[in-house]
C-alpha cells in the first residue's frame, strides 16, 4: 500500500533537481562531437577532438599518470578504510576512539587547500621527492574516509546474528569475520574502491600541492588549459572520463546486482 | 561475555594501520604548517627560515626556535586584503549553504516520498553526477555560460535579450557552480534522515487537525534536523576554503580565502604567509568542525 | 477502575468542536439517520480492488469492529473514514454530510494509530495538546483538557516525558489520550493492541470498553484478532477480499454465521459437507460425504441448494462412553458418531478432544473442566460416542 503520497510539488522538485544535475554534462558530451570549433556553430558530428587528444602527448601522459595514481591510492585507501570501518563499527569503545574517528572523518569536510598545503610541507620536511608517490599518499589520506563511510554503513546494517551463528558453530571471531562478514561486505568494499578511484582521478587542489615537476595529473593539465579559455579538445577529454566512470558505475551495479541475487539486502551505498 | 564484546577485542586491532597513517599524514603535517607559519620567507630551498636541522646540534636548534615569530599573523590581521578575503569566504559559504538547503530539501523530500522500489534508483541518479569529475562539471558550466555559450544563444534566439549577457566571472556564476557541485552533499544526509521517518507521524498530525504546511513545520522539519545539521556542515566547511570554483567562475576583484592561499603559495612563493593563512582558516572553522565531529559521533552511536 | 472526579462527566460531554471540526449549522443530526453511513464504497489500487462495494451503517455510541484476515481491506476502509484514502466510488456520510472528499485535518474524526505514531520530539503533554492547538483553543482550555486526558488514561506524573522514555503500555495510553482530546464524533482504532502482550491486551480491552461506555463515544476498531473483536465490540463487520461478508453481534456471528468461510474464520468448528436427502417437519437430513447421516434443524433462511455444509461448534459436541441417555421422545433425533480419541489438548479451562470417527473424519469436542479432579476424563485411543442435537447444527450453503 502506498503510504507516501507524491504531490505535484514533489514530482516537480525531483525532476527539476535531476535535470539541473544532468543537463550540463549532457550538453558537454554533445559538444564534444561538434565538428566546429565554435560553440555557436554546429559543425556536424565529428571525432576530430578525440583525435587531437590522442595526438597530444602531454595530455596522454597526464591521463596515464592520473589513472595510475588513482588505482594505487584507491587500493591503499580501500585497505585502510575497510580496516578503519571494521574497527569503528565492531570495535566498541577503545582508548583514542574519539580521536581516531575525528581524524578519520575530518578530510570529508576539511578544505582541500589546507590538507594539500600541510601534506606538501610534510614532504618538504622529510625531503621526499615529489612525484608519483607523494600524490598517491596524499590521495590515500583524502579518500580513506570515503571508503570508511561506505563500508561502515554496510557493516552497520548487517545482521549481527550471522556472526554469532558462525561463532556458535565453532569459529573464532576473526574467522567468523573473514568467512561470514567479509564476503557480505565485498560489494561495499568494491563500491568504496571505485569511489576512491573517481575522487582521486578528479582531484585538482591536493594534486597541485603534492605533485612534482613532470608528474602532472590530468586535472592539473585540464585546469591550466581551461584557465586560458574553452577548448573543444577538453570536451572530448571530459566525455571520455565520463565514459570511463560510467563504465565503472555500470560494472559496480552489475556486481552488486549479482551479489543481491545471492540474497543480500539493499544497495552497497 | 556478550558476542559484541568478543568481537570488539580483535576488531580494535584493525584500527592500528589506519590510525598510524592518519597521525603521520594528517595530524603531524598540521604541526609543520604551524611551524612554517611562524617562519620567515627566504630565497632558498626550502623557501623559508629558520630551518630546523636536527643534525646541527641543540644550540642551532635553540637559535632557530628563537627566530620564530608571529609576524605573519600580524600581517593577516592588519592587512585588509586578508580580512576581506576571510569575510568574503564566510559570507559566500553562508549564502551558498542557505541556497543549497532551500533547493536540496524539496529534492530530498521528494526522494523520500517515492515508492520504496524507486528510491535506490533516485539515490543513484543523485550520486552519479558526484562521481563524474568535479572539474569537468564546472567546466561544463563554463561551456554553457561563456560569452558565445549555449545560454546566451538560447536567450538571443528567444529574443529575451538583445546582446549576449556576461555570465562568467560573476558572483552569480560562482554561486551556481558551488550549488551545483555541493548539491549531493546536501541532499544525501537529508534524504537519509527523511526516509527513516515514519509516514504515520505525518498522518497523525493531519488527523489531529494540522494543515499540510503545519504538518511540515511542526513535525517533518523538526524531525529532520539531524539531517539538516549534517548537510549544512558538510557543505559550509569545505565551501569556506573553496578554490577551484571561485577561481574559474568568479570575477577577480575580490578573492575567497582559498584563492588567497593559493596565490600566496604558488605566485608569491610565500610559504610562511600561506601557512599562516591556513592556520587562521582552521581556527575559524574549529567550531563547525567540532560540531560536525559531534554529529558524526552521535550517528555512529546510533548504529 | 477508580471513580472519576466529579465534574469530568460534565466536562466530557460533547463540547463545541473547534473551528476546523465545525459542521454547517444547517445540517442538524437527523433522528432516523445513523451517525455514520458508508454507501457502496470502493477503492482500487492499480487493478486490485481493495474495498469492493461496502455499505454499512454505524449508530452513535456503538463500539464497532471491522474484522478480517490480512489484506481483506479493513484497514483501507478505516483509512477512508479517516481521510487518508479517497474512495473511488460511493459516499461516506457523517451525520448526513458526505465527507468522502474532506481532507483528514478537517474531519471531526480522529484515529489511534497501530504503532501509536507519537511525535518523538514532543513531550507527552505536547503530544496530547497537539490537536487542541490546531483547533485554536485558548491556552487555559488546552491545559485543562490535557490534564483531564492525562487523568483519564492514568498517566499522571509522566506529562513531561518524551515517548522514548515510556513503556509500550504507557505509549499506548498517550496515543489514546491524544486521539480523544478533540472529542471526535468517531474514534478510529487501527489494531491498537497488536503490540501488547496477552495480559496487558486483556486489561486494555476492558479499559477501552469502559471508556467508550462512559464517554458515550463511537469507536470503530480494526483487528485481525477475532477474540478481541468478540470481546470489545457490540457489532462486528467481517470482511474478506474487500467485501463485507456479515455484520452481526458476536453471538450471531458465532452461532449463526452466514457462510462456511465465516464459520471457519470465527472460532473453531466441525464441518461436514454433504447433500440434503430429505426434509421432515423442520429437520433436514443430510447425507455426508463420509457416508454418515446428520439430522440438522432447518435454519431461518430456507435452504435452496442441495449441496450444504453442516457446522457444529466443538463445545456443542459432547462425548460419552456409551452415548446419550435415552431421552424418550427425541432420542432418535440426536446425532451419534462413534470413534476413537486421537488427540487430547488440556487447555486449563477446557480440554479439546479430537475424535477419529469410524468413517474416517475427525471431530473436535471441547469440554469444560468443571471439576478439578476429573476421574472421567477421556484418554487416547479410548472408544467414545460423540453426540449433538439437531438444534446445535448450523446449515450453511456455500
Amino acid at each position: 500500500m502506498e503510504r507516501h503520497k507524491l504531490s505535484r510539488f514533489n514530482i516537480a522538485s525531483l525532476t527539476l533537481g535531476l535535470a539541473f544535475l544532468y543537463l550540463p554534462i549532457v550538453i558537454l558530451v554533445i559538444y564534444s562531437f561538434n565538428g566546429s570549433r565554435l560553440v555557436t556553430v554546429w559543425g556536424g558530428w565529428s571525432l576530430r577532438w578525440y583525435h587531437e587528444f590522442f595526438n597530444d602527448k602531454a595530455m596522454i601522459d597526464a591521463a596515464w599518470m592520473s589513472v595510475r595514481v588513482a588505482a594505487a591510492s584507491a587500493t591503499v585507501a580501500t585497505l585502510l578504510g575497510t580496516l578503519a570501518a571494521v574497527a569503528l563499527s565492531r570495535g566498541e569503545g577503545f582508548r583514542g576512539r574519539p580521536l581516531f574517528s575525528g581524524m578519520l572523518y575530518a578530510p570529508l569536510v576539511m578544505p582541500e587547500v589546507i590538507t594539500g598545503l600541510s601534506l606538501l610541507l610534510l614532504f618538504v620536511a622529510l625531503n621526499a621527492e615529489r612525484g608519483f608517490w607523494t600524490v598517491v599518499v596524499a590521495h590515500t589520506t583524502l579518500t580513506m574516509c570515503f571508503v570508511a563511510v561506505v563500508v561502515q554503513a554496510r557493516l552497520g546494517s548487517l545482521d549481527r546474528s550471522l556472526e554469532e551463528a558462525a561463532m556458535d558453530l565453532g569459529c573464532d571471531p576473526v574467522r567468523a569475520f573473514l568467512m561470514v562478514t567479509l564476503p557480505l561486505i565485498i560489494p561495499s568494499i568494491a563500491a568504496g574502491w571505485m569511489l576512491a578511484f573517481t575522487l582521486s582521478l578528479d582531484d585538482l587542489v591536493i594534486a597541485s600541492f603534492t605533485t612534482g615537476p613532470g608528474s602532472a595529473t590530468l586535472p592539473i593539465r585540464i585546469y591550466s588549459e581551461v584557465r586560458l579559455g574553452v577548448k573543444p579538445e577538453i570536451n572530448a577529454i571530459c566525455t571520455m572520463v565520463i565514459g570511463l566512470i560510467a563504465i565503472v558505475i555500470v560494472v559496480a551495479s552489475l556486481a552488486s546486482k549479482l551479489s543481491n541475487d545471492r540474497g543480500e539486502s539493499a544497495a552497497p551505498l | 561475555m556478550s558476542a559484541r564484546r568478543i568481537f570488539a577485542r580483535p576488531a580494535r586491532y584493525a584500527a592500528i594501520a589506519p590510525y598510524v597513517w592518519m597521525v603521520l599524514f594528517f595530524l603531524v603535517p598540521f604541526g609543520f604548517v604551524l611551524k612554517i607559519s611562524l617562519s620567515e620567507t627566504a630565497i632558498a630551498q626550502p623557501p623559508y627560515t629558520p630551518v630546523f636541522d636536527l643534525a646541527a646540534g641543540t644550540a642551532a636548534f635553540r637559535e632557530a626556535f628563537a627566530a620564530l615569530s608571529i609576524d605573519n599573523f600580524r600581517l593577516l590581521v592588519s592587512d585588509n586584503l586578508y580580512v576581506l578575503s576571510y569575510l568574503r569566504s564566510l559570507v559566500v559559504a553562508l549564502v551558498s549553504t542557505s541556497i543549497l538547503l532551500l533547493i536540496g530539501y524539496p529534492i530530498a523530500y521528494g526522494m523520500a516520498r517515492l515508492p520504496k522500489r524507486w528510491q535506490p534508483v533516485a539515490m543513484m541518479l543523485v550520486i552519479v553526477p558526484f562521481w563524474t569529475s568535479f572539474l569537468i562539471r564546472i567546466y561544463a558550466w563554463i561551456n554553457i555560460l561563456q560569452h558565445d555559450g549555449l545560454l546566451n544563444q538560447i536567450l538571443l534566439t528567444l529574443h529575451l535579450v538583445s546582446q549576449p549577457v556576461v555570465w562568467l566571472s560573476t558572483d552569480s556564476a560562482m554561486y551556481l557552480g558551488i550549488v551545483y557541485s555541493y548539491l549531493p552533499f546536501m541532499i544525501l544526509p537529508l534524504y537519509a534522515t527523511l526516509s527513516k521517518m515514519e509516514p504515520a507521524l505525518e498522518e497523525a498530525a493531519a488527523d489531529l487537525g494540522a494543515a499540510p504546511i503545519e504538518v511540515f513545520w511542526l513535525v517533518t522539519f523538526p524531525l529532520s534536523l539531524p539531517g539538516v545539521g549534517a548537510g549544512v556542515l558538510l557543505c559550509f566547511i569545505p565551501i569556506v576554503g573553496e578554490f577551484v570554483i571561485p577561481d574559474l567562475l568568479a570575477g577577480s576583484d575580490s578573492l575567497m580565502i582559498g584563492q588567497t592561499l593559493w596565490l600566496e603559495f604558488f605566485m608569491n612563493k610565500d610559504w610562511p604567509v600561506a601557512s599562516a593563512t591556513a592556520i587562521v582558516l582552521l581556527v575559524l572553522l574549529i567550531a563547525p568542525l567540532l560540531a560536525y565531529d559531534r554529529l558524526q559521533r552521535r550517528q555512529l552511536e546510533m548504529r | 477502575m477508580a471513580e472519576e472526579a466529579p465534574g469530568i462527566e460534565a466536562a466530557l460531554e460533547p463540547a463545541k468542536p473547534g473551528p476546523k471540526a465545525a459542521l454547517p449549522a444547517a445540517i442538524a443530526p437527523q433522528p432516523d439517520m445513523p451517525l455514520l453511513r458508508i454507501e457502496g464504497v470502493a477503492k482500487k489500487f492499480g487493478g486490485f480492488r481493495a474495498v469492493d462495494g461496502v455499505s454499512l451503517d454505524i449508530a452513535a455510541g456503538e463500539f464497532f469492529a471491522l474484522l478480517g484476515p490480512s489484506g481483506c481491506g479493513k484497514t483501507t476502509l478505516l483509512r477512508m473514514l479517516a481521510g487518508f484514502e479517497t474512495p473511488d466510488e460511493g459516499r461516506i456520510l457523517l451525520r448526513g454530510r458526505d465527507i468522502a472528499q474532506v481532507l483528514p485535518h478537517e474531519r471531526p474524526v480522529n484515529m489511534m494509530f497501530q504503532n501509536y505514531a507519537l511525535f518523538p520530539h514532543l513531550s507527552v503533554r505536547d503530544n496530547i495538546a497537539f490537536g487542541l492547538k490546531r483547533a485554536g483553543l485558548a491556552r487555559e482550555n488546552i491545559s485543562a483538557r490535557v490534564a483531564e486526558m492525562v487523568a483519564l488514561v492514568k498517566l499522571d506524573g509522566l506529562e513531561t516525558r518524551k515517548p522514548d522514555q515510556l513503556s509500550g503500555g504507557q505509549r499506548q495510553r498517550v496515543a489514546l489520550a491524544r486521539s480523544l482530546a478533540r472529542r471526535p464524533q468517531v474514534l478510529l482504532l487501527d489494531e491498537p493492541l497488536a503490540a501488547l502482550d496477552k495480559k496487558l491486551r486483556e486489561s486494555t480491552q476492558a479499559e477501552l470498553m469502559e471508556l467508550q461506555r462512559r464517554l458515550g463515544l463511537t469507536f470503530i476498531i480494526v483487528t485481525h484478532d477475532q477474540e478481541e473483536a468478540m470481546t470489545v465490540a457490540g457489532r462486528i463487520g467481517v470482511m474478506d477480499a474487500g467485501r463485507l461478508e456479515q455484520v452481526a453481534t458476536p453471538r450471531e456471528l458465532y452461532e449463526a454465521p452466514l457462510s462456511r468461510w465465516i464459520a471457519e474464520f470465527i472460532g473453531e468448528v466441525n464441518l461436514f459437507d454433504g447433500q440434503v436427502e430429505s426434509r421432515e417437519f423442520n429437520r433436514l437430513v443430510v447425507a455426508t460425504r463420509e457416508g454418515g447421516t446428520i439430522v440438522a434443524a432447518e435454519p431461518r433462511n430456507p435452504v435452496t441448494k442441495t449441496t450444504v455444509s453442516v457446522a457444529i461448534r466443538p463445545e456443542k459436541v459432547k462425548l460419552s462412553r456409551r452415548g446419550p441417555v435415552s431421552d424418550g421422545t427425541n432420542t432418535h433425533a440426536i446425532n451419534r458418531l462413534e470413534g476413537v480419541i486421537s488427540d487430547v489438548s488440556y487447555l486449563g479451562g477446557s480440554t479439546v478432544y479430537k475424535v477419529r470417527l469410524d468413517s474416517g473424519a475427525i471431530v473436535r469436542s471441547s469440554m469444560s473442566n468443571t471439576a478439578r479432579i476429573d476421574i472421567d476424563a477421556y484418554s487416547l485411543s479410548q472408544r467414545v460416542v460423540a453426540w449433538f442435537t439437531p438444534d446445535d447444527c448450523m446449515v450453511l450453503q456455500q
